[in-house]
């Protein structure tokens, strides 16, 4: 950085893990619906009722801390977070201290320019998500001039992931990298649906500066407020902006939390370190430790599927795809998979990945029908890379037969075979249609030997049309230069 | 008065009921009719269900009629008001729940309607349960049927008050550090607190989670067994409730105590109690003897340690659990210009002394810097504690020692906190180790300055899942003893 100083950033992420049920009650965990129709006396904090854990949100955890490489010890427990707020219903929140489900991991995440980096994760717990609060009468929707707040309980009891990294992130953009592997990596794991719109995805950067090379960490804000990735790079930029220009003029940045402001592209403090809330955290008495057996661990171990940044050094790597042709299949995980089949029948990765990526995504694109929900299957469209690698049909042929393909016409091999498409490679064949369109085009002849050489082009093109596509577009070529010269 | 039924047995009742000698709405009508006349002054129900329980007696006798065999047909039972009974006013004894309609059951009520006992009312408790004598109820006072000039002990003193003026024949109480024992051993019935985790909690509002248990006041322990069959375990509705088979206790009721041993504890020397109630439980001890019974010493050096332990995890729990009493979404709201406010001057208005007491010292024990020196140490003090009794069963079966230090007191008595905190004294350790325990009258003592006989309670203690054996023992001291029988409440008089 040219200012002399470096950020480092941290990101704490919230996600709503995909359950059937809620984390500690029975009540459907589904986004949106009528306010306060999911919910039960457990939810609702009813005096009485009792938390019971959800058994597959703890398996969720222990299988991304397993994803990212993470410890997971034997025991863990639930803890009390206590705070008072109208949309929590109970006035805690049953969350996890000093015993986290996973300790430790790594995220490894790939910047535009393809090079693979990681963040350390310093732990990933489970808690509770809690309602939400709507405020009425003030115009804007804020709680300042409100004349009275409504709370929806659909969203309390929800299982949520708390993902914490260590601060070891330095730009705005290794932050969005950093957050794309873990979006990627969750859904590919299948724990969560991670919509930053829907709430899905929540999460907060704690920014501090430092002189360039230093290893100590500077004082450093907690940023809140953000709701896409788009916002969290503006955020995490203004801030270091901000706080380089504080420091640079002798001041001091204060430790306090800032929230976003989305139109003004700001940061504005929220609250100050000393507002800050002794959350008296102790062991949820409701709630027995948890005992995480081994082979329940290994069991989740196993059933891992690949994971996206291996995927992504697999699609580089071995297959030589470009950065941006692998980011692309990492972000649509059904294409990715169709993918993958198109390059084992094929043994041709980066024709599959100009089919997929190319003529098929337009097909897709064009007509609103996923690729690996078309007609075309990954077998057939490994069929037409061995024809075009095979040379029976060229690659403008091999483009018109992958539209009548998406319109259900099946193997293309056979369309070839019945309509006799094959590409055309005999010598004397093709010198017939080459010397017809030389002799029907005199002018042009003469203007390329007067020197007009690019309209050799044409003369092909001609070529090729006469041939119907068949021929050998190679072939053409040499055989029109032979006879121009 | 006509008591034909009501003050029979619980077992007796279900009998008869089953038998069709007589039917649950004639033992409703029956026990309403007498509420209507003692309550006034025993004050021990908050609410009487006089419509629930006919309905519900007529589907008792509906069952019957269709070849149910309900163990608790038609038996009047007196809920604790901290317990939850769907469609109806559930309020811990406190104002910030005064109009609060309970939206479910709790797993405990509902196995004993299932059993066919049927919900007569819900009793008076102290706050939030936290009390020994039923004077911190915000909602009423509860008299002693044997003195109405004394408490009737606490926190579940309507619970005991009902089913000893017959206004129920099983009380349902919750026992945190002697709620159950220390009130059942004032109106002179059996006390019984089940290991923790055998009686789910789901429902029953809760004032420490980790000690909350809830248990029968009855008459008979043969009734307390039949309670507590229907109750005990597993609910999935309940992470901390055991899952583990329950051995039945009614059928493991014995008549002596042979091969037993019984173990007296060192620390608990009764001569400090006064002469009165060191012959009563001498003579109890020596009776226990006589029923076959070997008596060994056993040491409990860190019980002492109770009572402080106790004031720290209790409080704890409770200053978190009873945070949802914010005027948000239920119960008392005291309207203020911000959130903030509100909260404050709802719970300033709703919570009663004690109860604000104790959330002030949980939250000051939990609070970041005194944390490990309060909360952490008692849970190692609670360890200690635990392991003392463990070591004591190695070397005995069954404890024996007083359930309080004196009988029911006059109101107004224990006026300084931490003197009603010591009536606990006795019952607390068996909470912190979360050991199945019991009070069983043992005699007579008249208080000084009192004119008449007040009950005394002799307290048993088992092994953890030892309540079979528990159950067991005391019936054989019930029938060889009989103390209870000794006397009856002073009901004549009191509605006058």
């Amino acid at each position: 950085m040219t200012s002399g100083y470096e950020a480092v950033i941290g990101i704490e992420c919230h996600v709503e893990l995909r359950t059937r049920t809620k984390m500690f009650c029975g009540c459907l965990n589904e986004f949106g619906g009528e306010p306060n129709t999911k919910t039960c006396p457990v939810c609702l904090g009813m005096p009485g009722a009792l938390p019971v854990p959800n058994a597959a949100a703890i398996e969720h955890i222990i299988t991304a801390g397993l994803a990212f490489g993470a410890e997971i010890p034997e025991f863990s427990k639930f803890d009390r977070k206590n705070y008072f707020y109208p949309d929590m219903p109970k006035d805690y929140q049953i969350s996890q201290y000093d015993m986290p489900l996973t300790r430790g991991g790594a995220v490894r995440y790939w910047l535009e320019d393809g090079s693979l980096k990681e963040c350390r994760l310093t732990r990933i717990h489970l808690e509770e998500d809690t309602g939400k609060s709507t405020h009425a009468g003030s115009g804007d929707g804020r709680i300042a001039g409100s004349s009275y707040s409504l709370v929806d309980f659909n969203r309390a009891g929800v299982p949520l992931m708390e993902c914490v990294s260590e601060p070891e992130l330095q730009t705005a953009q290794e932050a969005i990298g950093y957050l794309e592997s873990l979006r990627r990596t969750l859904l590919s794991l299948g724990v969560s649906d991670v919509k930053m719109e829907e709430g899905s995805l929540r999460c907060d950067a704690n920014v501090s500066i430092r002189p360039t090379g230093s290893s100590e960490l500077g004082t450093k804000t907690e940023i809140k407020n953000m709701n896409s990735f788009r916002s969290v790079e503006r955020a995490i930029e203004s801030e270091i902006a901000r706080q380089i220009e504080i420091v640079g003029s002798g001041g001091r940045v204060v430790q306090e939390t800032r929230g976003w402001d989305e139109v003004n592209g700001v940061t504005h403090s929220m609250r100050s370190k000393e507002e800050a809330h002794d959350y008296r955290y102790f062991p949820d008495p409701d709630l027995v430790p948890l005992e995480i057996a081994r082979d329940r661990v290994d069991r989740l171990r196993e059933a891992l599927p690949e994971l996206p940044w291996r995927r992504f050094e697999r699609y580089t790597a071995r297959y030589g795809l470009a950065s941006k042709q692998a980011t692309q299949l990492l972000d649509n995980l059904s294409l990715a998979a169709y993918f993958d089949r198109v390059v084992d029948c094929s043994g041709n990765p980066q024709q599959s990945s100009n089919f997929v990526l190319g003529e098929l995504s337009r097909l897709a694109n064009e007509t609103g029908i996923p690729v690996p929900k078309s007609s075309v299957s990954p077998e057939h469209v490994a069929e037409l890379i061995e024809l075009v690698e095979a040379k029976r049909i060229n690659s403008k042929i091999a483009k018109e037969l992958l539209a009548r393909m998406w319109s259900g016409a099946g193997s293309p091999a056979a369309i070839v075979e019945r309509e006799g498409l094959a590409q055309t490679t005999d010598p004397a064949a093709i010198e017939r249609f080459v010397d017809e369109v030389l002799a029907a085009n005199e002018k042009v002849v003469a203007d390329y030997k007067a020197g007009k050489t690019n309209v050799m082009g044409f003369l092909v093109g001609q070529v090729m049309k006469a041939s119907r596509g068949k021929a050998d577009p190679a072939v053409v070529n040499e055989l029109v230069r032979k006879k121009l010269a | 008065m006509q008591r034909e039924h009501i003050e029979k047995s619980a077992a007796h009742i279900a009998a008869d009921v089953r038998s069709g000698r007589v039917s649950a709405a004639a033992v409703v009508e029956e026990t309403l009719a007498h509420v209507d006349l003692v309550d006034g002054t025993i004050g021990s129900y908050l609410t009487v269900l006089a419509d629930v329980a006919r309905a519900a007696a007529l589907r008792v006798d509906e069952r019957i009629r269709s070849g149910e065999q309900l163990p608790l047909a038609g038996v009047p039972l007196a809920v604790k008001d901290n317990m939850c009974l769907d469609g109806t006013r559930t309020t811990c004894g406190s104002k910030i729940l005064e109009r609060w309609i309970a939206p479910y059951t709790a797993t405990a009520v509902a196995r004993m309607v299932n059993a066919g006992a049927i919900a007569i009312g819900k009793a008076n408790c102290d706050e939030f349960a936290m009390g020994s004598s039923c004077e911190n109820s915000a909602l009423g006072i509860t008299r002693n049927p044997y003195d109405p000039t004394r408490v009737p002990g606490g926190s579940s003193g309507g619970s005991a008050s009902a089913v000893a003026a017959y206004e129920a024949a099983i009380g349902l109480g919750s026992d945190t550090g002697g709620s159950i024992r220390e009130p059942g051993a004032f109106c002179n019935l059996v006390a019984f607190k089940p290991t923790y985790g055998r009686v789910s909690r789901y429902g029953l509002i809760a004032f420490a989670s980790s000690l909350d248990q809830i248990g029968p006041l009855t008459r008979t322990v043969e009734d307390a067994a039949l309670a507590y069959d229907a109750m005990a375990g597993y609910d999935p509705m309940d992470a901390t409730s055991l899952d583990r088979v329950v051995e039945p206790a009614a059928s493991a009721l014995r008549e002596d105590l042979r091969g037993l041993r019984v173990g007296i504890v060192r620390e608990f020397d009764t001569k400090a109690l006064g002469p009165d109630l060191d012959a009563v439980y001498r003579q109890a001890y020596a009776d226990l003897e006589r029923l076959g019974a070997e008596l060994v010493e056993v040491a409990l050096p860190t019980a002492e340690y109770g009572v402080a332990t106790y004031y720290l995890i209790a409080p704890a729990e409770c200053s978190s659990n009873l945070a949802r009493f914010d005027g948000v979404r239920y119960g008392l709201r005291v309207d203020a210009d911000d959130v903030r406010a509100m909260y404050d001057r709802t719970r300033a208005a709703g919570f009663g002394p004690e109860v604000k007491r104790r959330i002030l010292i949980g939250t000051y024990a939990l609070s970041s810097g005194y944390y490990d020196a309060y909360y952490v140490r008692a849970q190692k003090a609670r360890t200690l504690i635990a392991r003392d009794f463990a070591k004591a069963f190695d070397e005995c079966d069954l404890i024996a020692c007083p359930a309080a230090s004196c009988p029911a007191f006059e109101f107004g008595a224990k006026s300084d906190p931490y003197s009603m905190y010591l009536m606990d004294y006795y019952t607390i350790p068996m909470s912190l180790a979360g050991l199945p325990a019991l009070s069983v009258p043992c005699g007579w003592v008249t208080p000084a300055g009192g004119s008449v006989a007040m009950p005394i309670g002799l307290q048993l203690c088992a092994p953890l899942f030892g309540e079979p054996l528990l159950l067991g023992a005391a019936h054989a001291y019930e029938r060889a003893t009989n103390h209870a029988s000794a006397r009856k409440p002073f009901l004549e008089g009191v509605h006058a």
